[in-house]
């Protein structure tokens, strides 16, 4: 019976995330960037446009389907699938505190980084699969990005781990029961700051939907609900790197006053105020620039990060 | 034709970095561009053609169409044009009037120029930041004359209307909060490590070359020539007006954008100045062959009653010549040239636009480069379509 | 206003057979010259020193169906360093509407040639890609034409 109760749990835990914390990073995002240019974002759906991603996502749900005469029906139907289901699978993995997860895996640091790489296969195949140039292009420069960020961050992601002794992101969070990770491992940090902003294409990089130059980019020729299929992994991938990051250098559910849940969202939500933030501040890379600095800046940084906690976990044990 | 691991791209006609409706054919191997091809000619809509059937005032309006972001200074130079014909000079006041409407046309097509080019880099908030500051100037130009864009607010022979004293206290109000505007916009973009890397060292433009291309205003003053048809030929009332030209070193995208910057912050200075010494006067030259009589003396003067009728029938009737008067318009050279052959319309009528000119550097400049680089190319010419295709 | 009957005097000393008129009107100076002198007049503008004409600011034609020569072109040159304009303007026949291309000076050339030939119907010698600029590729006749009527009637 316990048991029933902690899956069933689990179960809503899982829609509460898809229906709200997904769908309410989108709002979030367009109304804090909203407020930052002199405007107001969504107000008209409920009170300050609450009810606005619902109301998106059913006008998703009933458009029409596009299929390109020219496209590759099958892969152009996996595609997004390819793409949301490791995003959904990522989830499955994460504590929200001590006890509410869905699965708690032995390798949940590995899980989650083979999985999100396995994301860029989705975007591979969706590109390829409109049979559009534009799509074409964005999904070359999104796989090239995400092979690249994918090194750095795997190191960044390496230091807390070794710190904790162990792949279980609960032992990872139970580790850091008297500081932070983030407090001896600030430059970790930052790569993977970095890295998880170009994992998700976000500002200031986002060159595979930068849609001055690539009108959409690798997504162009999907409407309807394949389209929020895409869209909704985006912003799971954003909330699983944000959940990474809280649970590997901000300590998790660990906090004082409030109960653990609360904690981890409050850290995991403030991540997503960055991601916002930056789309609200900064330009965007340059295709080459960016693979110089994922090369020739970031590797070499977290490479260098790695030798010195490696030397540091010798010393002081 | 093609090589291997070469593709083309159609860049617009649709497309959200085009500025209008420019149409690109990008020849490119991986991200490096080859060779690109502009096709213009979408917005084509035969405003010289137009002319030639019109009269001089009918054809007034239609001069806010071609570069439809900075309309002033197009009636500026349209109707400075077919003064230069008639041999009429304005009153001072209209001069200045002039100056003032001119330069809040320049500051708000650089606002719409700085807003482009920053989303087009995907700083995505300036666009938001500069069109808050452009609708004051518009709610200015809607004070003054009623309308917002195609705002005919310059007549041969004086200016629409004389200003209200609302609209200098509101002009001031923005000339004094503008400075600090420009001041945030440079805290987001200057010093800003990526921007530079976009924009630092690519679409370099040399002096020489520029000037072969015809390039003028902005794009040709970042590549360092100092010509300014303000200074040049000074018209209106440039002349009793004390400001800079702001140039350019090397010609790369980032010494346009710095040029634009300062142009900004002399237009304000410009404004400022205008409002300071701007003379007391009519807004409206006393000439019977173009100004239209009193309506007072309209019921008591037949001869008022003929000269009305006439010219509303007739219209202005220049002597035959032909003439060429540009203006320093927000993109560059912006000049007329009627060929006038002594009756109420022009014979020809011919429009020296700048971003006719200024994009023919656009395959020079892109031709190496990287696809991305592309929309900052466009950006940091600042062309507008209406005034490509007339 | 005499520094421009300079330029005159100077084309008219350098080339004595090319100027076949000088006119002047609104202070600005007009030279007609004869088809066959048009680079070599504008060569001599752009790159004597003390003259200084590098910047063509704008070219194009104006149609008389009346006059034996029926279009004029009208080249605009500026000189930047003096501040100096000078109008250069040649008369084309019908029969002949070939004038040499001015591309081999001006970049600038390219685009405003096309224009012309897209309008006028004026063919320019050694000029790269002489094609329609505005109108479509198939379109008949050309509109600046005082001939092409509003309406779209009296295409040739």
């Amino acid at each position: 019976m316990a048991l029933l109760l902690l899956i069933l749990e689990s179960l809503l835990i899982f829609v509460f995330i898809l229906l709200f914390c997904v769908a309410y990073i989108i709002l979030a995002e367009r109304k804090i960037l909203g407020h930052m240019q002199g405007r107001f974002g969504p107000m008209h759906t409920g009170w300050h446009g609450m009810l606005q991603p619902i109301a998106d996502i059913l006008k998703c749900l009933i458009k029409e389907n596009i299929m390109p005469t020219a496209a590759d029906k099958i892969v152009f139907i996996l595609a997004p699938v390819m793409s949301i289901l490791p995003a959904i699978m990522c989830l499955a993995v994460i504590p929200f505190s001590k006890n509410i997860y869905a699965a708690d895996l032995n390798i949940g640091v590995l899980y989650l980084l083979a999985l999100g790489s396995l994301g860029v296969y989705g975007v591979a195949t969706c590109g390829w699969a409109g049979n559009s140039k534009y799509g074409l292009l964005g999904s070359i420069r999104s796989t090239a990005q995400l092979i690249s960020y994918e090194v750095p961050m795997g190191l960044a992601v390496l230091g807390p781990v070794m710190m904790a002794r162990s792949l279980n992101l609960i032992k990872i969070v139970e580790a850091q029961k008297s500081f932070w990770y983030i407090l001896i491992q600030p430059v970790g940090f930052f790569i993977f700051v970095v890295c998880s902003a170009a994992e998700t294409n976000r500002i200031p990089f986002d060159l595979p939907e930068a849609e001055t130059e690539l009108v959409a980019g690798f997504h162009v020729e999907y409407s309807g609900f394949k389209f929020v299929a895409f869209f909704l992994a985006e912003y799971m991938h954003m909330f699983v790197t944000s959940a990474m990051a809280a649970i590997l250098f901000l300590g998790g559910w660990k906090g004082p006053f409030f109960p653990g849940p609360i904690w981890f969202m409050i850290k995991v939500y403030s991540f997503l105020v960055l991601y916002i933030w930056a789309r609200g501040t900064f330009p965007r890379y340059r295709y080459d620039q960016l693979m110089q600095l994922g090369w020739k800046f970031l590797l070499p940084l977290s490479l260098a990060n790695l030798v010195l906690t490696s030397i540091g976990i010798v010393i002081f044990g | 034709m093609f090589q291997q691991n070469e593709m083309t791209i159609e860049m617009g006609p649709q497309h959200p970095s085009t500025h209008g409706v420019l149409r690109l054919t990008l020849r490119i191997r991986g991200e490096t561009v080859i060779n690109v091809d502009p096709t213009v000619g979408y917005l084509h809509r035969g405003i010289e053609k137009i002319a030639e059937n019109l009269m001089y005032t009918q054809f007034q309006p239609y001069t806010d169409r071609l570069d439809y972001i900075s309309a002033p200074a197009n009636n500026l130079a349209y109707v400075q044009t077919v003064e230069k014909l008639l041999g009429v000079d304005v009153t001072p006041r209209a001069k200045f009037i002039r100056v003032i409407l001119a330069e809040l046309a320049r500051i708000s097509s650089h606002l719409v120029w700085l807003a482009t080019h920053g989303l087009d880099l995907g700083a995505m908030s300036m666009f938001l930041y500069c069109f808050r500051e452009r609708e004051l100037i518009m709610d200015l130009l809607e004070l003054y004359c009623g309308s917002r864009l195609t705002t005919t607010c310059m007549e041969i022979g004086g200016v629409r209307g004389d200003i209200s004293q609302e609209f200098i206290d509101k002009l001031n109000d923005f000339i004094k909060m503008f400075p600090d505007k420009i001041q945030d916009y440079e805290t987001l973009l200057t010093k800003n490590r990526i921007w530079l890397k976009r924009t630092k060292g690519i679409g370099i433009v040399s002096a020489e070359q520029a000037i072969n291309f015809g390039l003028t205003g902005p794009t040709l003053r970042g590549s360092g020539v100092k010509y300014d048809v303000r200074k040049a030929q000074p018209y209106a009332a440039y002349d009793q007006i004390d400001f800079e030209v702001p140039i350019g070193t090397v010609g790369d995208v980032y010494d346009r954008y710095l040029v634009r910057m300062e142009e900004m912050r002399q237009s304000t200075k410009i404004i400022r100045q205008a409002l300071e010494k701007l003379p007391e006067g009519s807004v409206r030259v006393q000439d019977s062959r173009i100004t239209r009589p009193d309506k007072a003396l309209l019921a008591t003067s037949m001869e008022a009653l003929i000269q009305y009728c006439y010219l509303i029938m007739e219209g202005i009737i220049p002597p035959k010549g032909e003439v060429y008067s540009s203006v320093e318009g927000s993109k560059g050279e912006l000049g007329f040239y009627i060929y006038s052959d002594g009756t109420s319309k022009p014979y020809r009528l011919k429009i020296r636009t700048p971003s006719f000119y200024n994009v023919g550097i656009l395959p020079s400049m892109a031709k190496g480069a990287f696809l991305a680089d592309m929309t900052a190319f466009i950006a940091s010419i600042d062309i507008v379509l209406g005034e490509i295709d007339r | 206003m005499d520094i421009q009957k300079d330029v005159v005097e100077k084309i008219k000393e350098r080339f004595p057979d090319a100027v076949k008129d000088v006119s002047s009107f609104r202070d600005q100076q007009t030279i007609v010259v004869d088809k066959k002198f048009i680079i070599d007049v504008c060569k001599f503008l752009k790159e004597t020193q003390e003259l200084d004409f590098s910047y063509l600011v704008d070219l194009t034609a104006v149609d008389f169906p009346e006059r034996d020569a029926r279009f004029k072109m009208v080249y605009n040159l500026y000189s930047i360093s003096q501040s100096k304009r000078i109008f250069i303007n040649v008369n084309v026949d019908l029969d002949d509407l070939v004038v040499p291309s001015l591309t081999c000076l001006w970049e600038s050339a390219n685009w405003a040639e096309r224009e012309a030939y897209d309008m006028f119907g004026i063919k320019f010698s050694g000029h790269p890609n002489l094609k329609r600029l505005f109108m479509p590729e198939d379109f008949e006749g050309f509109p600046l034409r005082k001939d092409f009527l509003l309406d779209g009637e009296g295409l040739e």
